[in-house]
């Protein structure tokens, strides 16, 4: 085969592992995320599905089998008041980019150049897309084009529950993107790349994950994080109990599906970008080596310790859901442009100096000014800019002057 | 109505105090909240697998059983008492003479309509010799209308079903035997 031939096989190879991976993980994250909702309201959840045709029940590992059939079974029903093209274009166009997000997060290190699979006599990434090194501007170009798919649907729905949500998620995603950028902003100013295999290199080899250098930028991106995947405390876009699901009030069987399919994979994906940004990747200390000479022993282990991560920050999200109210919008966007953005900066700008003048002093006088500038910081921000939580009239203010201005 | 509207009593919103300003004091304090849950006991009840507990059996009002004498004989005197006592018109009696020189009347048939029935327990309050009282079996099903329309050997049957896990309550109660 030539070089172009194997890229090819291997791309499309990856492509598809992936995709069954991902699909085969949102199906299962969903019967965890029900499993976590029962554990933490003192309920069994469900346990009953097992394997098809048999009394075996198997904790209920069955149940993403029955939901999925259950979804494409139901009848496809598109109202007669929607627009139809946008109303299809829009589940279409969130899976798509969630999807896509994908080609560029590696699932783990590389495979070692003797792996013994016929025809590679090289490493092999584990990423779809390796080398790429505007990635984390292509990750943030795709979950932009998210944006999009809620925004459509809520439109395309024409419903003012739906309408209502994708406005509020309009909205709200855009703020976010902004503390989002600027947590992101700091990681790539010190690991000194856009791409994603160079940022968990970088902290492999230095051996100091990116938390303990930037507590801040992780408050900061993991907030917008939240509030970019439209999780719990702020799922203002869906709130079931406000707009009955928000804009995808209006859809039925597969698209639904596909719907709540993308929102998982953003969680996924936010889980992933955290652990890569933040928590050094597929490194550990003392397991995994900090190389890129892999055995298959370590190439395993490495790819082991990423996803054991992930699924820890998955399990913090789904824990968060239950832990705390929903935001109201005014806070959302109090918290947003007047605590998150400022600390953002904060942060950036230390970073900025760490990055300049830190090879000069030893690595502690870094991590201690970091935390000093993050502590002071919080609680400068905590007293003069608490979140709002009175937005009542005051004594004394005629609401008829404001109708009639 | 406005806000400066002398009706409307405003109330101050209590301050966050500091550790709420700092956010992250609250912030722990839900996680540990969730997490004790996460692992606590459930209540949750497998139910074909666990029965679900009886508080009392005495008192609970699930099935109706007839109940029987010593001499194995049924202990309705075809009063009506219950069937009158009934609000959902659901015990339907036919009492003939009675071949037994200790009573006039007994049911020839005790027909219940289990589905219409609300469990009430009224029939069982009225009773005058503790012959019908409600068990605490608590599924009650059947694939049919039909099969849900308990005669007086179903009822008896309930009793024989029943008697050694739950005794008649009258004795237990202070009633008559």
């Amino acid at each position: 085969m030539t070089d172009l031939e194997t890229t090819v096989v291997e791309a499309l190879v990856k492509i598809a592992l992936m995709i069954f991976g991902l699909m085969t993980a949102a199906a299962y994250l969903v019967l965890l995320e029900r499993w976590m909702a029962a554990w933490v309201q003192d309920r069994l959840g469900p346990n009953r599905v097992g394997v098809p045709l048999t009394k075996i029940k198997l904790f209920g590992l069955g149940q993403p089998l029955a939901d999925g059939l259950k979804f494409i079974f139901k009848e496809e029903v598109t109202p007669k008041h929607v627009d139809k093209f946008l109303y299809t274009l829009a589940p279409i166009s969130i899976l798509a980019a969630a999807l896509a997000i994908f080609a560029v997060i590696p699932v783990g290190s590389v495979l070692p150049a003797d792996s013994g699979i016929p025809g590679v006599d090289k490493q092999i990434d584990l990423v779809v897309a390796p080398g790429f090194d505007a990635g984390l501007i292509y990750v943030f170009a795709l979950s932009s084009i998210a944006v999009y798919g809620v925004i459509l649907g809520g439109w395309a729905s024409n419903n003012k529950y739906s309408f209502l949500g994708g406005l509020r998620s309009s909205a709200q995603l855009i703020a976010y993107e902004m503390p989002l950028g600027l947590g992101l902003l700091g990681v790539v100013l010190y690991n000194g790349s856009l791409e994603l295999e160079t940022i968990i290199n970088s902290q492999a080899a230095s051996g100091v994950w990116n938390i303990f250098l930037q507590p801040l930028g992780f408050v900061v991106f993991l907030v917008a994080a939240f509030a970019e995947s439209a999780r719990l405390p702020f799922d203002l876009p869906e709130c079931e109990q406000e707009l009955i699901g928000g804009y995808h009030t209006e859809y039925a069987g597969m698209r639904l599906l596909m719907y709540l399919i993308a929102e998982f994979l953003h969680m996924v994906t936010v889980s992933f970008l955290i652990v890569i940004l933040f928590f050094g990747g597929w490194h550990l200390w003392g397991l995994t080596g900090a190389d890129n000479n892999v055995t298959w022993t370590t190439a395993i282990i490495r790819v082991l310790v990423l996803m054991v991560k992930v699924l820890g920050v998955i399990l913090f999200f789904m824990m968060a859901r239950w832990s705390w109210p929903r935001f109201r919008f005014d806070q959302l966007m109090s918290l947003a442009w007047k605590v998150m953005l400022p600390m953002g900066l904060v942060n950036l700008v230390a970073v900025a100096v760490l990055a300049e003048y830190g090879h000069r002093a030893p690595m502690v006088v870094g991590l201690a000014g970091m935390w000093a500038v993050a502590i002071v910081t919080w609680i400068v921000g905590g007293i003069f800019a608490p979140l709002a939580t009175d937005n009542r009239p005051h004594v004394g203010f005629d609401s008829r002057q404001v109708t009639s201005r | 109505m406005n806000a400066d509207d002398p009706n409307i009593h405003w109330i101050e919103e209590p301050s966050l105090g500091l550790s709420g300003k700092m956010y992250l004091p609250l912030f722990v304090q839900g996680l540990t909240t969730t997490a004790r849950h996460l692992f606590s006991p459930k209540v949750t009840v497998s139910f074909p697998e666990v029965r679900p507990k009886v508080g009392n059996p005495l008192i609970y009002r699930g099935v109706h059983r007839l109940n029987k004498d010593e001499q194995g004989r049924v202990k309705c005197v075809a009063c009506f008492l219950c069937a009158t006592a009934c609000p959902a018109h659901c015990i339907d009696i036919i009492g003939v003479e009675s071949p037994w020189p200790d009573r006039e009347k007994y049911p020839e048939s005790f027909v219940i309509d289990e589905l219409r029935c609300i469990f009430c327990g009224m029939c069982e309050e009225a009773c005058p010799v503790d012959a019908i009282e409600l068990t605490s079996l608590l599924d009650l099903t059947g694939r049919s209308r039909e099969e849900m329309i308990f005669d007086k050997e179903k009822l008896l049957s309930v009793y024989d079903q029943t008697k050694d896990a739950e005794p008649m309550k009258s004795a237990s109660l202070g009633g008559t035997v």
